[in-house]
């Protein structure tokens, strides 16, 4: 079941979206975290940052659509509150990590290089709920890029870039992304979404606009995800709807090397758990002796 | 300790309009519930992603977990179809209930259905005191009889005035106060309803120099701290301020710790 995400070791394929799981101690009484292939954990930036308003969420058919806006403690709060558990559990560590500079990204990647138990870095350039940094560099080519250039000369942590669903072509940023030296790849984020409260007539979310998530993604997900394979040299991490093991299959199958379980943790706090068993019973029952065999075997 | 226990319904009881108590069988988790903390319910029939709704305990006996909810939306609405037998999938119990050692005469001020931590609080208090309950209609104010068995008195109050006095229930709250005072007697206030109910009452033992416990009602997502939809400003006691989690720091605060 072993999977090398570009250079995070994981013993096997299923990770957690970051955001959807804090920062794994919140969950350690009702899941066995050491299982996991690797625990992926909320946004960092350099200082602690407040995120927004409330309301933050709204359930939808299919989903549900949130703007926490990256609430964080930021890179100091973060190695020293969070790490000293996350290290405890042996499970590689991927830090989802956010600015509003590349050199804010680029600090934010030297001073986590330096946090042991540290295993990867995933460069948020696609969260729909901040206003600068986030969606700003992921919807421009060359902005990914120059920012993925900037980051991979301050780190030698296996760096993996999320990008934005919402992209006419999404080849383009697979390509700019593992040029300017990207070691994988994670797909998809939050589609961008709103809804409106009719009697009131206003926003339901205080930022107005949110990412949309839940199993609604789920197909959109797959598309990029295919796509993305036909070009990507790096292995890809999926995410989008997992509900349970057969949305992560067809993730595999597009393409991924890995998955991430996300808004269904909220629901099932099991649920990356039955998707690993069901990857396993998957394998067996077709006679494959790795994901590697399953990973872009789309017909 | 939290859990995901798999309850089985007991029954449903209607009480007023619109509100129901849910009792299950909840082995190893309602034992274990305090005064304040909540459970967090995977609604069955509804579709397969739908978020789980948070509920504050009503009540427990024995491995019998009591839930007390008003059938507001689609979540709702579905759990009023569980019959005897039903399985539900719950995780709890969860959060930080309220303190029960009070340094004061209890005063309990309810809205709603926020009656429902009290309700279970009210059994576990060493001492009795008055149970101030505030509704919009006679349909809204519940628990009545519960609390009396249990020793308490219960003023109610009305904003139709179908029940008890007319007006907002902070109107017996002030009188309950200057009546403590004038007695000498330390309050200690304990609420839980709307955020507009639980700020009069924060400012209330802010002003009366006692402690005020209040539980406060956000909607939440994962429930146990993970997803950060559910944060509230708060103060520490030397005033610098935080964000903390409603449903795994709270959701039970002391008047002074909130920034509104």
């Amino acid at each position: 079941m072993r999977v090398d995400l570009g250079g995070i070791r994981m013993k096997n394929p299923v990770t957690v979206a970051s955001g959807t799981f804090g920062y794994g101690a919140e969950y350690a009484k009702l899941v066995d975290v050491t299982r996991l292939g690797a625990i992926t954990v909320k946004g960092i930036r350099l200082q602690p940052w407040p995120g927004n308003p409330l309301p933050r969420h709204v359930e939808v058919p299919g989903g549900m659509v949130n703007a926490i806006g990256l609430q964080g403690p930021g890179v100091e709060g973060f190695a020293r509150d969070y790490m000293p558990f996350l290290r405890t559990t042996g499970v590689p560590v991927i830090v989802n990590i956010w600015g509003t500079s590349e050199e804010e990204y680029a600090e934010v990647a030297r001073r986590l290089s330096e946090v042991e138990g540290v295993s990867g870095l995933e460069l948020n350039i696609s969260c729909p709920n901040v206003k600068e940094g986030g969606n700003a560099f992921g919807t421009d080519p060359r902005a990914v890029a120059s920012l993925v250039a900037a980051v991979r000369r301050a780190t030698r942590l296996p760096l993996m870039p999320k990008l934005a669903p919402n992209v006419p072509d999404i080849k383009l940023f697979v390509r700019a992304a593992q040029e300017a030296g990207a070691d994988a790849l994670a797909l998809i984020n939050t589609l961008p979404a709103m809804v409106i409260d009719i009697e009131t007539r206003r926003p339901v979310l205080a930022n107005k606009v949110g990412g949309l998530s839940g199993p609604a993604i789920h197909p959109v997900a797959v598309k990029l995800v295919w796509e993305a394979a036909q070009v990507a040299r790096v292995p890809l991490l999926a995410m989008g709807g997992i509900v349970g093991p057969e949305e992560a299959i067809e993730f595999l199958i597009a393409g991924a090397s890995a998955v991430a379980v996300g808004t269904a943790n909220f629901i099932d706090p099991t649920t990356s758990l039955r998707v690993l068993e069901g990857i396993e019973a998957y394998l067996r029952r077709h006679g494959m002796n790795a994901v590697a065999a399953l990973t872009g075997s789309l017909l | 300790m939290m859990k995901d226990v798999t309850c089985r319904v007991i029954g449903q009881t209607p009480l007023t309009a619109g509100y129901w108590a849910l009792d299950m069988e909840a082995p190893g988790l309602a034992e274990a519930a305090q005064p304040g903390q909540f459970v967090h319910v995977r609604v069955p029939g509804l579709e397969p992603i739908a978020l789980r709704r948070p509920f504050s305990i009503f009540g427990t006996e024995g491995t019998t977990l009591k839930l007390l909810y008003k059938t507001v939306g689609r979540g709702t609405s579905q759990m009023n179809r569980l019959v005897p037998g039903d399985p539900v999938q719950v995780i709890g119990p969860l959060g930080n209930g309220f303190p029960l050692e009070p340094r004061g005469e209890p005063l309990l001020v309810a809205g709603g259905y926020g009656v429902a931590p009290l309700a279970f609080l009210a059994g576990r208090l060493p001492t009795k005191g008055v149970v101030l309950i505030g509704g919009r209609s006679a349909d809204d104010v519940l628990a009545v009889t519960a609390f009396e068995r249990l020793g308490w008195t219960v003023r109610v109050a009305t904003e139709d005035g179908s029940l008890g006095e007319t007006g907002l229930v902070t109107v017996p709250l002030d009188r309950e106060l200057a009546r403590l005072h004038e007695a000498g007697a330390t309050p200690e206030l304990f609420s839980c309803g709307p955020d507009g109910l639980l700020r009069a009452v924060g400012e209330r033992a802010i002003q009366a120099g006692c402690r005020g416990w209040l539980s406060l009602d956000k909607h939440m997502v994962c429930g146990v701290g993970a997803c950060l939809a559910c944060v509230q400003r708060l103060r520490r006691e030397d005033g610098t301020e935080w964000i903390g989690r409603v449903c795994r720091d709270g959701p039970v605060f002391e008047a002074r710790e909130i920034v509104w």
